[in-house]
């Protein structure tokens, strides 16, 4: 690791002001990507402004609707919450699945979503949701947050807060872990929403994104059967070692389908 | 630099350290405490495996000055003066360990694992166990060894 300076923010005004004054500063929540990166000299931060552990990044209820999540949540917390578990199960299980114990005993919902790893498992529940994030400035739907590999709508010096779920009617989530990281080599959220059945990939593709067909046929038929012959461009898909594009494409059907299982298994 | 003081099994240690230190090289480096292992680089083979705040966490992936403040207990605090640790008995009784590198991350893997779930079943321990590798292939014993430590732990023994 280069040398840096830490810095532990008293305060999420305080870290924004570290931000200004330090463009090449980088923020610190659980630091399951970031340590590692600095640790493989990826990156070379001038400083690292810990905020993990701020008052204002904390705490998981339901509110007017929503399930209402601070950014400095852990996938533990998530995985664990009563109230999780009992407005969202499906996000409740994401998190269960992400990484392993260690670091779901560090890693923030708020870092896997300014991270924006295009095998994370957050983005798939965040788009497949709806959700909307809040930041130090503004609002952002999941719609416009994720804007392709490890790309969001952040602005610099502008942190995540809080995500906010709109409660669906039922969702599922399903994925292929890659066996030895855990990471999605795909994942397929799918929600029926107030706002219509909407199923978000992730893994598959350089950063989570919506199967519109497949949630035009659900729409019509929420079904596993619905989703054969659903056209699937996978000409963007990630080809690597651990699977190529046309392996990853069926690998999507595959996980929609399972999630479709899943959810009329429950009822 | 940053200065860090860190209750470490039990007793406070304060060291001025640079900030890049990682939490695993202060255990190692600052206070000798080299029962906490370094079997990677890449923050996936979980022999530095330590307790933070009644957590188990991946000493290579956090700074030191991350630590500052927390509770830590490393595999050194496990034992009672010569009375070992029930699960530290239990890997020893069921052999849970080929070469010994990975053994104090398994045994503090698995003190998380069974604080969160006392009696797991085969499947809950290959999951708790995820973020540890045994290169040995001794997964079988140290399975073996954490239904012991279960059984120990909930005051039976076989």
């Amino acid at each position: 690791m280069y040398a840096l300076n830490y810095v532990k923010a008293k305060s999420l005004k305080d870290a924004a002001a570290i931000l200004a004054r330090n463009p090449e500063a980088k923020l610190l929540a659980g630091g399951m990507t970031l340590i590692p990166t600095l640790k493989q000299r990826l990156a070379r931060p001038t400083h690292v402004v810990d905020i993990a552990g701020l008052p204002e990044l904390r705490g998981i209820a339901v509110k007017a609707g929503k399930l209402v999540v601070g950014a400095g949540s852990k996938h533990h917390d998530l995985a664990t919450s009563s109230v999780v578990r009992k407005a969202i199960p499906a996000l409740a299980g994401l998190a269960a699945e992400i990484g392993d114990p260690q670091v779901r005993n560090r890693g923030t919902i708020g870092g896997s979503l300014a991270n924006n790893d295009p095998a994370a498992d957050y983005p798939a529940a965040v788009l497949g949701l709806g959700a909307t994030v809040v930041t130090t400035k503004r609002s952002i739907a999941a719609d416009g947050f994720f804007q392709g590999l490890f790309a969001t709508a952040l602005e610099a010096g502008e942190v995540v807060v809080r995500v906010e779920f709109p409660l669906p009617k039922r969702a599922a989530y399903m994925k292929f872990p890659h066996p030895a990281s855990g990471y999605a080599m795909t994942g397929v959220f799918v929600a029926q929403t107030a706002g219509g059945v909407r199923v978000a990939v992730t893994g598959a593709g350089p950063g989570v994104f919506r199967w519109t067909a497949a949630e035009a046929a659900l729409a019509k038929s929420f079904k596993a059967a619905a989703l054969e012959g659903v056209k699937l461009d996978s000409s963007g898909f990630n080809n690597d070692i651990h699977a190529d594009r046309e392996y990853r494409a069926n690998l999507v059907r595959v996980m929609a389908k399972r999630a479709l299982e899943k959810l009329s298994g429950k009822k | 630099m940053a200065k860090v003081t860190i209750k470490v099994n039990g007793k406070n240690q304060t060291r001025t350290v640079e900030d890049r230190m990682l939490l695993v090289d202060f255990l190692r480096d600052e206070l000798r405490l080299t029962g906490t292992h370094i079997g990677c680089d890449t923050s996936q083979c979980g022999c530095c495996t330590v307790h933070v705040d009644g957590r188990a966490v991946k000493s290579c992936s956090m700074l030191a000055a991350q630590a500052n403040g927390a509770n830590v207990v490393t595999i050194e605090g496990m034992a009672k003066g010569k009375t070992l640790h029930p699960i530290q008995r239990a890997f020893s009784e069921c052999h849970g360990l080929q070469c010994g590198f990975c053994t104090p991350g398994m045994i503090m893997a698995t003190a998380g694992l069974l604080k969160d779930n006392p009696n797991p079943t085969d499947a809950e321990i290959y999951k708790g166990l995820e973020g540890n590798l045994c290169r040995c292939t001794g997964y079988i014993n140290i399975v073996k060894a954490v239904k012991m430590s279960a059984k120990l732990l909930r005051g039976k023994r076989h």
